[in-house]
């Protein structure tokens, strides 16, 4: 797993006078799952388009194995890709699809067959090879698009905004196919997609991009946990955002709404009165007291939402407000509205946020 | 509502009329070569003459060049700059509709300037060089409606997504055009091909300032020379064009696994 496949070496990419990537300086290894997180327009699927060969590079160099494939077309790249529009050929059967690559290939024709029973047993649709497109479901579409990348047996798969068309349901449990087929094969797959719960839940690592930038590289543990920048803390996942007063920089206090918080440090740039910004994740606030967290904040439920096992509160702090979590417990109901109740923290869980 | 719907019918039969009376009067008229009843011998006089045979055979082979040569330019250009240069398609439409407004007596009278038996293409120094001509002037003539009929049917498939979709699959651009593209929009080729075809058999101007023995000039010769025979012709033109036209409606009914259904 650590040997290195993938690298993108100071990749800019520029249309006309607009700089859409820059800078991108990574590596990643055989059978890594690698997602591009990020909002529309930060530039996750030219980089994808440019390592496919669909884009050529402003400048920097992209190597595959060692080799530099920078300058090679994209039909001479043997990669698989999966796009958002499944882009299945409408005059050819399933069977037909998944087999195209193989008849361009030229491979002997039992094999081919073989290939293509093989992939079609994979994604669950052995009786659906007659059919065509048309008379297939968007998921099912999907699933025979994702077999026809992998049956050349590609180097690596590319997979651009695949779950983006279906709905929701479907794209839970496509997500979980795509990436038990991926552990299965051992693929290396670079997967673009704006919605960071996908990213999260089935990458190895997570590149969040924005405004042409990767803002972060990092498994989904490390970029939900540790985000390194304001974006990234802000885009992946619920935040809460309190904003403050440094109240004393020696004691490392600081003021929220009047209640005293003591952080396990402060910036070098602290500075007396100046305001400060906190953030913490809902899931890192409790209900009252328990043992352990040192930082406890008094506010007004300002609104309770019941959403199944997890039950979230909104506490008004004055100026600012928090949302939390708690677990659903069925011997304690939740708190009432605009009841006055203690909420605590554990002031490691603080991030400061420049 | 029960007034539109009267109008509607109303406008209907009057369009209808128009096209058919004339229709009805030919055919009526060609059954009466002999005085007092009707009959066929019209229709007989011109099937076994050997001059409507070689002209028709000849305008049907010009025409199936036609459609070769007319889809070998046209289907490529239409998928490139739909590809490559989006931006050049107004271009290419005017340009394909030039023909329209540009008369064929004009066309002509071009070509022959151009490429007379003196100058460096002399296509009509030879017999086979004027076929070859006509066969391009009518690819020309046609341009409007291949065109057309060929950017029609490729808007109805997502060409670009298509075509990255195979090309990572390693193929390359002949092998898309042939294998996606080209089954993709059979169809509309069909369309066009027929619309050809319904052109080329009819068409006079070209045909006889280039002197060459096709249908059109023949219909003119037998019109000027015989009373009944040229109605009987219209029926029989008007039959083959409605074969084709109806040959369009078919294979547009027999193909369907082509069309790309939304989800």
């Amino acid at each position: 797993m650590t040997e290195e496949f993938l690298r993108l070496e100071g990749i800019n990419k520029v249309f006309g006078t607009n700089k859409v990537v820059s800078d991108i300086n990574m590596s990643f290894s055989k059978g890594e799952f690698i997602s591009f997180l990020g909002p529309s327009g930060c530039g996750k699927t030219t980089i994808l388009r440019m390592i496919a060969g669909f884009e050529q590079p402003t400048s920097g160099k992209i190597f595959v194995g060692g080799q530099d494939v920078t300058h090679l077309k994209p039909n001479e790249r043997k990669l698989g890709m999966v796009f958002q529009a499944y882009a299945l050929f409408p005059n050819l059967t399933v069977a037909d699809n998944i087999g195209f690559g193989l008849k361009i290939a030229r491979t002997p024709r039992d094999q081919a067959a073989a290939r293509v029973e093989e992939m079609l047993a994979m994604i669950g649709l052995a009786k659906f090879g007659k059919r065509y497109p048309f008379e297939l479901s968007g998921g099912q579409q999907q699933r025979v698009a994702l077999a026809r990348a992998i049956a050349p047996r590609p180097t690596m798969l590319l997979l651009d905004e695949p779950l983006s068309a279906l709905d929701a349901k479907i794209r839970v449990s496509l997500r979980e196919e795509i990436r038990s087929i991926q552990r299965e094969l051992g693929i290396t797959t670079i997967f673009v997609t704006h919605d960071q719960e996908e990213a999260l839940s089935i990458s190895d690592r997570i590149v969040v991009m924005n405004a042409g930038r990767a803002e972060q590289i990092g498994t989904p543990f490390e970029i939900y946990n540790r985000p390194a920048t304001r974006f990234v803390a802000t885009f992946v996942g619920t935040l809460n955002t309190l904003e403050g007063k440094v109240q004393n920089v020696a004691d490392r206090v600081v003021s929220v709404d009047g209640q005293a918080i003591t952080l396990p440090a402060l910036p070098a740039s602290a500075q007396s009165d100046a305001p400060i910004s906190l953030t913490m994740r809902p899931e890192a606030v409790v209900l009252g007291k328990p043992n352990g967290q040192d930082v406890v904040l008094e506010g007004i439920v300002s609104d309770v939402s019941f959403l199944g096992s997890v039950i979230r509160l909104r506490v008004n702090l004055g100026s600012n407000s928090l949302s939390l979590d708690t677990f659903n417990d069925q011997r304690s109901p939740p708190p009432a509205l605009n009841e006055k109740i203690k909420v605590s923290l554990s002031s490691s869980d603080i991030l400061i946020l420049n | 509502m029960k007034t539109s719907r009267l109008w509607a019918w109303i406008t209907f039969i009057v369009g209808a009329a128009y096209f058919l009376v004339p229709l009805l009067a030919t055919f009526e008229f060609s059954l009466r070569i002999r005085r007092g009843t009707y009959s066929l011998d019209a229709y007989a006089n011109v099937l076994s003459d050997p001059s409507f045979r070689a002209s028709f055979t000849y305008s049907v082979v010009i025409g199936l060049f036609t459609i070769v040569v007319g889809v070998l330019i046209i289907v490529p250009t239409a998928y490139f700059v739909r590809l490559r240069m989006p931006a050049l398609r107004p271009f290419v439409e005017f340009i394909t509709l030039l023909p329209l407004v540009i008369p064929a007596i004009i066309l002509v009278f071009g070509y022959i300037r151009l490429y007379n038996s003196t100058s460096i293409l002399p296509f009509t120094g030879s017999a086979i060089g004027t076929d070859i001509l006509l066969t391009l002037a009518y690819v020309t003539l046609a341009l409007p409606y291949m065109y057309r009929a060929v950017d029609t049917g490729l808007r109805t498939i997502d060409v670009r997504t298509l075509t990255e979709a195979a090309t990572i699959l390693g193929a390359n651009q002949a092998e898309i055009l042939l294998r996606i593209i080209l089954p993709n929009i059979l169809i509309a080729v069909l369309s066009g091909a027929f619309l050809t075809f319904a052109i080329v058999i009819g068409e006079f101007t070209i045909a006889s300032l280039l002197n060459r023995p096709a249908f059109g000039p023949y219909l003119q010769l037998v019109g000027a020379n015989r009373a009944y025979e040229p109605a009987a012709l219209a029926i029989i033109s008007f039959i083959i064009t409605w074969g084709a036209m109806s040959m369009i409606q078919l294979l547009s009914r027999f193909a369907p696994k082509t069309v790309a259904r939304p989800d």
